[in-house]
């Protein structure tokens, strides 16, 4: 494997980068790369951020540089993609009511398929976490089937709540806060991903698998059952 | 142990509670939140005498009015220049004072600056999210935010006489209209001379203005082909141009990630300049390289340690007041 280029950032970060397209061969590669970096301990490393094709390594400039850092790393070279273990494979319940799901019908529409087809297609899907991203436990899901992709759409709705289970191109992701998106709402889910334990607060790790089951409307916690 | 209460009678948006910081939740999206301007933060601890920089009020351009309400603690204000009146005394910029049950502390925005810190000689008691206080703007994580109505404790209140007096601030401090950069880390994304014109040009920070970042107004920076770009990492400090050409810098609730490409990436030293200035100010970008990065953060670290050594030193009298600020000035020529 060809080594990844190395882009300095400020005076605190070095940007590791295996591609320019968004793969998850290349997002394998960083989350391996992620895996080794954290073994190896490396001096003056304060944390990393594995994103889609690249990698931040963060350090303390008062204790290392961009060129230490990037020796370091490259020591780390070849890297065994397949040998990153212990993903877990997480079951996520999603309720899609259409009255509580706003763009259920328009993303079936859209893909010429009936409300049926559609969630049986996400029932069907294997994802992958690709990365955290944007707010906190933010997790993007990629793997969507082309079947029922979607674009973003031209402009974001405002104020988005917690536990709705969105959609944009391959990727799939579960809000964790209110937020403004452009993404397409398809489902509910229970599921929390910030937990309340200060050891390990995100439910999900960078590289496991997600597969949605079914539930119905009385099902979900009470809060979440009105439209 | 003593308590001191306080409520607040006002607050303007944006006034929060912040510890020194969140590190290292990135890779779940969270970023690290905490002071604005993490030199003053600091600053206001060492002036009442914490040998700890915990948490502290962060005052926003807004200001605040807070009154106690049983109890008694000494406090220090840093950050901007702002107006303070603690009780009957009226002062401005950096102070140290006592508050009393039944009077009010207000903060108004003054001559700089746009933020300021009040730290207690105590410790507030507040809630904490992944092991810091430090409020998350976007989501409300961590101790959250000020708002009329709401009361808090100070335990372990202490009054600290010895340190009550105003000082002034350190050049280290203050704002400039210089900021250094190291261009990256995706400039290949854009015509190269947009990365020419944005080194060169002067722009101004926009009132789009909180504590994710602050969008600049400037000439027009042009963006090859790259709206599509994968998500990429984001630190305090970057500089992404979003499609139609305009620049935003990253600041301290920054988002974790993003699609828009990043010009270039304010060095650690220079980025809580940058937020302590206000919308209208100017700004000029200079481009230095990955060393000299390095080593002026080196330089800046030794200059700010000095700096909280001096003003943590207890004023006991007015001679060693006037060494103190010799102290500080002569550090900061140094610097210059």
């Amino acid at each position: 494997m060809s080594l990844p280029t190395f882009k300095s950032v400020a005076d605190h970060a070095l940007l590791i980068e295996f591609g320019t397209h968004v793969d998850d061969d290349l997002n394998k590669k960083v989350v391996a790369l992620d895996q080794v970096i954290s073994r190896a301990a490396i001096s003056g490393v304060v944390e990393t951020v594995p994103a889609l094709v690249n990698l931040l390594v963060i350090f303390d400039p008062m204790v290392t540089t961009h060129t230490m850092i990037q020796a370091a790393v490259s020591r780390l070279f070849p890297l065994d993609v397949t040998d990153h273990g212990g993903q877990a494979k997480h079951r996520v319940s999603v309720c899609y009511d259409t009255e509580l799901s706003p763009d259920l019908i328009c993303v079936a529409r859209a893909n010429d398929m009936s409300v049926n087809a559609l969630i049986a297609a996400h029932l069907s899907a294997e994802l992958r976490v690709s990365m955290y991203g944007f707010a906190p436990g933010f997790a993007y899901l990629s793997g969507l089937p082309q079947a029922i992709q979607v674009p973003r759409k031209p402009s974001a709705t405002r104020g988005v709540p917690t536990g709705r289970v969105m959609i944009a191109g391959p990727q799939c992701l579960i809000t964790t806060v209110v937020m403004p998106t452009g993404w397409s709402i398809i489902g509910r889910s229970p599921l929390q991903i910030i937990q309340d334990n200060p050891d390990d607060p995100f439910l999900f790790k960078v590289g496991d698998t997600v597969v949605f089951d079914r539930i119905e409307r009385a099902d979900l916690p009470i809060e979440l059952q009105s439209p | 142990m003593k308590t001191a209460r306080f409520k607040v009678s006002f607050a303007g948006p944006l006034v929060s509670f912040q510890d020194k910081g969140r590190i290292g939740h990135l890779r779940f999206g969270v970023s690290s939140s905490g002071p604005m301007d993490r030199l003053a933060h600091r600053a206001a601890h060492a002036l009442v005498g914490n040998s700890n920089a915990g948490s502290a009020i962060e005052v926003s351009l807004g200001g605040l009015i807070l009154e106690c309400i049983s109890g008694e603690a000494t406090l220090a204000v840093a950050g901007g220049e702002f107006s303070v009146q603690c009780g009957a005394t009226k002062t401005s910029g950096w102070t140290t004072q006592t508050i009393h049950a039944g009077e009010k502390l207000t903060l108004r925005a003054g001559v700089w600056g746009s933020w300021s810190y009040i730290a207690f000689a105590g410790q507030l008691a507040l809630n904490k999210w992944l092991g810091s206080t430090s409020t998350h703007s976007m989501s409300g994580f961590g101790a959250g935010t000020l708002i009329g109505g709401v009361e808090f404790e100070v335990q372990k209140a202490e009054v600290r006489e010895a340190r009550v007096g105003d000082t002034p601030y350190p050049e280290v401090a203050g704002t400039t209209d210089t900021i250094r950069i190291v261009i990256g880390p995706q400039d290949q994304h854009f015509d190269p001379q947009s990365v020419d014109i944005f080194c060169k040009k002067l722009f101004k920070l926009t009132d789009a203005f909180d504590r994710m970042g602050v969008q600049l107004q400037g000439p027009e920076l042009v963006l090859k082909n790259a709206l599509s770009i994968p998500s990429e990492p984001i630190v305090r400090g970057s500089i992404q141009v979003s499609g139609d050409g305009i620049p935003t810098v990253l600041l301290a609730d920054h988002q974790t990630t993003g699609g828009y490409p990043k010009i270039a990436t304010v060095l650690s030293a220079d980025v809580d300049r940058l937020a302590q200035m206000r919308a209208h100010d100017v700004v000029r970008f200079k481009a230095v390289s990955a060393e000299d990065a390095i080593a002026a953060t080196r330089a800046h670290h030794a200059i700010c340690q000095a700096t909280i050594e001096k003003l943590a030193a207890p004023k006991a009298s007015l001679t060693e007041k006037l060494q103190n600020q010799n102290l500080i000035g002569g550090i900061v020529n140094a610097y210059d």
